[in-house]
């Protein structure tokens, strides 16, 4: 019957030109990056594992990752640690972020009774350190050098629909004694669990929080102690973007990581674009234009349609020899991953992702004002972007 | 079936005990409610009527029916002919929790019995709901228990009775409503071997047919080795990924969760390539190809090309205008899409200042 289709070789010789371009950009493709094979999805399962191996490097990092003023091993990795009350939601905290556990099944999780250590290798590795809440790490008993050497950042989680006075108190305590032996670690307090809050009630707790604590500093004579305050929850987003933040602070290549954004973001008229490391979804960069939690949802949320995608069609495919396939079209697609949604209001805006390496993707919100037709473009200086990444984070490149 | 005209209306009833999720159900598939959201519907009074227009030829006439017992009541005797008259579908829901089982087929059987006597062609589909209250293990055999159990009662529809476990909670609910969506559409059949013809020509791998507003899938082509895909739930999957996908732009953009539709999404790794696009005003089509840029841009440009038929077939119980008609116009579509495929290498030389950019 009479088809009114094109085949595909037909079309081939239209855009010959694509392809040619294609190499340009990217002569060593396929030979120093990883081998796609979904990775995003293969990540996942690597995550579930408590305590994975550290993949092996021949390269030595050429970096500290991380601010580790008081590192003694130099090993690379930062600490987080998770403080504060019992019952306070920090082991909620680190299964949902790094296990990735459905919030409400955290109801079921039991009382931490010992230091929960758990690495994490991600773009950086790091640990986090889950204390349990009825310890006091001060007491002369606990070697306190060992667990506050290397430190990157102390977060302490404050139960906001609970009586928080005592917490406070702990969180001072803890505070002036830092200030006084490791004056350099980042405290980061979460005031949690406001999701439970209605809107006038959670910024009056934070404000009062805020200010109980930097009452108590400021009285010690520690105005510019490194303390900083988030409103965070399980339920939502919020979490996720305060852990990103802290993250940030330990990545001592942010200020290159930002000005490149920022260029990229220029010159292909990018509204927003984040770096997202996939598997934590915790971004470590973003461009300096304000930020707000609905363009990072909606970039996790886009994560999560492209790592399930790509698990259903990723799957391991029997070697397709007999298949009918045409024996020209030997071409194996992009190495990396990428990934393209136009909407069909609002003109032109759409979101753009694109694998930069085996942990990290690129997010990019378009405004209304690019055209999808500069696509070529952008896949050009994000491959750009790439390289210059890899020259930036060692680790990238891996 | 019915005759041409008829086929456009389908009266399709919902029904169930009370409280056993019938509403729930239909918020989140056809009003793009998200599963925690239906916590604030109230009971169903009487008989809750709505219209959705689905695939362009089809109407669904969809009666959510209040399940309480006064109600049913009313419905088995002064409304009787007007609630079980000229029916296509019944969807009886089941609440797996239900502390009254036996009851509840009590009631269900006095509905069957209504049903075979005013519409005996109508097809009955069960739903076994609110599965995610049992526990993993214990769910396909409850399931398969009450099932038989059910089918007994089920007087002359027991050999046409069909029977799904679902939840909201998960893909489930979006499998069920596939099959019985797919009962109600009347040329299936003329979609499906058009859509084969379709991954011929382009060598997709895969291609599923989806109803835009409810991202319920109408039908899929499987080809070659992809049958062997391990993820046999991946169409509901898909269904599940784009609706919260779709609330995702919503609640960002903030336009409703209606028209938050996107153009087309595309995702390319080494492994496959796969995208969703737009076909007909009623149906998105999704497309997973091999990993070739080739390909990929052939597919694009060949079902932009067959929308005009697929749109044909959409409005399929009108008169037709005339097949050649049709075919004139896809063929002259075709010759501006071959002109348009030179385009794509432009747009470099735009003079922008890509150099400096290495930091």
């Amino acid at each position: 019957m009479d088809s009114p289709y094109l085949h595909s070789p037909a079309l081939s010789q239209h855009s010959p030109s694509d392809y040619d371009r294609e190499q340009d950009e990217d002569p060593q493709a396929g030979s120093s990056r990883l081998k796609p094979a979904a990775q995003l999805t293969l990540m996942r399962y690597l995550q579930d594992l408590p305590d994975a191996d550290i993949p092996p490097s021949p390269v030595p990092p050429r970096f500290h990752t991380g601010r580790l003023p008081n590192s003694k091993a130099g090993d690379g990795k930062p600490r987080l640690l998770l403080m504060g009350q019992r019952r306070s939601g920090k082991s909620s905290i680190s299964s949902v972020v790094f296990h990735k556990l459905p919030p409400s099944e955290t109801l079921y999780l039991e009382t931490t009774t010992r230091i929960k250590k758990e690495s994490m290798h991600s773009f950086m590795d790091f640990q986090v350190w889950d204390f349990p809440g009825h310890l006091d790490y001060f007491d002369p008993a606990f070697d306190v050098d060992n667990i506050f050497d290397e430190i990157g950042a102390l977060i302490w989680v404050i139960d906001a629909q609970d009586e928080y006075l005592d917490a406070i108190m702990r969180l001072n305590t803890t505070i002036l004694n830092l200030q006084h032996s490791y004056p350099n670690i980042n405290v980061e307090v979460f005031v949690h669990k406001v999701d439970g809050l209605s809107e006038d009630y959670k910024s009056d707790t934070f404000r009062d929080i805020i200010q109980r604590v930097q009452d108590e500093l400021s009285d010690h004579g520690y105005e510019n102690a490194p303390v900083s305050f988030y409103q965070t929850s399980i339920y939502d987003h919020s979490i996720f973007e305060a852990f990103s933040k802290v993250i940030q602070k330990l990545i001592p290549q942010l200020p290159t990581l930002e000005a490149l954004l920022n260029s990229l973001c220029s010159n292909c008229h990018i509204e927003k674009a984040y770096l997202f490391d996939v598997l934590s979804k915790i971004y470590i960069a973003t461009d300096t234009s304000p930020t707000d939690i609905g363009s990072y949802e909606i970039c996790s949320d886009y994560i999560d349609v492209v790592v399930d995608v790509s698990e259903i069609y990723g799957w391991d495919r029997p070697s397709e020899n007999g298949h009918k396939e045409n024996p020209e079209i030997d071409e194996t697609g992009n190495n990396d991953a990428e990934s393209l949604i136009t909407m069909e209001r609002k003109g032109n805006n759409y979101l753009y992702l694109r694998e930069i390496n085996k942990y990290l993707a690129l997010i990019c919100l378009m405004g209304d004002d690019s055209p999808a037709e500069k696509k070529a473009l952008i896949d050009y200086n994000v491959g750009v972007f790439q390289q210059a990444l890899g020259q930036v984070f060692p680790r990238a490149e891996r | 079936m019915n005759t041409g005209k008829r086929q456009k209306q389908r009266k399709v009833l919902l029904m169930g005990k009370s409280g056993a999720g019938k509403s729930s159900m239909r918020s989140i598939v056809f009003s793009n409610y998200v599963a925690k959201d239906v916590r604030r519907l109230g009971a169903t009074i009487d008989v809750e009527h709505s219209n959705i227009k689905f695939m362009g030829n089809l109407m669904l006439n969809l009666w959510d029916c209040g399940g309480q017992d006064g109600f049913v009541e009313n419905y088995l005797t002064h409304q009787r002919n007007h609630v079980f008259g000229s029916v296509a579908v019944l969807i009886f829901v089941f609440d797996i929790e239900s502390r009254e089982f036996q009851a509840d087929v009590v009631s269900y059987s006095n509905i069957i019995r209504a049903l075979e006597e005013c519409s005996s062609g109508a097809k009955v589909f069960c739903l076994i709901h609110k599965m995610d209250l049992v526990q993993a293990r214990l769910r396909a055999q409850l399931f398969e228990e009450r099932a038989d159990y059910i089918r007994a009662a089920s007087e002359g529809f027991k050999e046409t009775v069909d029977f799904f476990p679902t939840s909201i909670w998960d893909q489930s609910l979006y499998k069920a409503w596939t099959q019985i969506i797919y009962f109600l559409i009347p040329n299936a059949a003329t979609i499906e071997s058009l859509l084969q013809q379709l991954a011929e020509v382009i060598d997709a791998r895969e291609l599923i047919l989806y109803e835009r507003t409810t991202c319920l899938m109408v039908t899929h082509v499987t080809r070659g080795t992809e049958a062997q895909n391990p993820f046999t739930d991946r169409f509901e999957r898909i269904s599940s990924i784009l609706k919260t996908h779709k609330q995702s732009m919503a609640k960002h953009t903030g336009i409703p969760a209606g028209s938050a539709n996107f153009a087309e999404m595309q995702i390319k790794t080494g492994r496959f390539m796969f995208f969703i696009t737009r076909l007909t005003e009623n149906t998105n089509l999704a497309a997973s190809i091999p990993p070739s840029e080739q390909v990929f841009n052939a597919a694009r440009v060949n079902i932009l090309l067959a929308r005009p038929r697929f749109a044909e077939l959409d409005i399929a119980s009108r008169p037709r205008p005339g097949i050649q008609q049709a075919f004139a116009h896809s063929a002259s579509a075709e010759s501006d899409a071959v002109a348009g495929g030179g385009r794509g290498g432009e747009g470099e030389g735009d003079g922008w200042a890509v150099e400096g950019f290495v930091a």
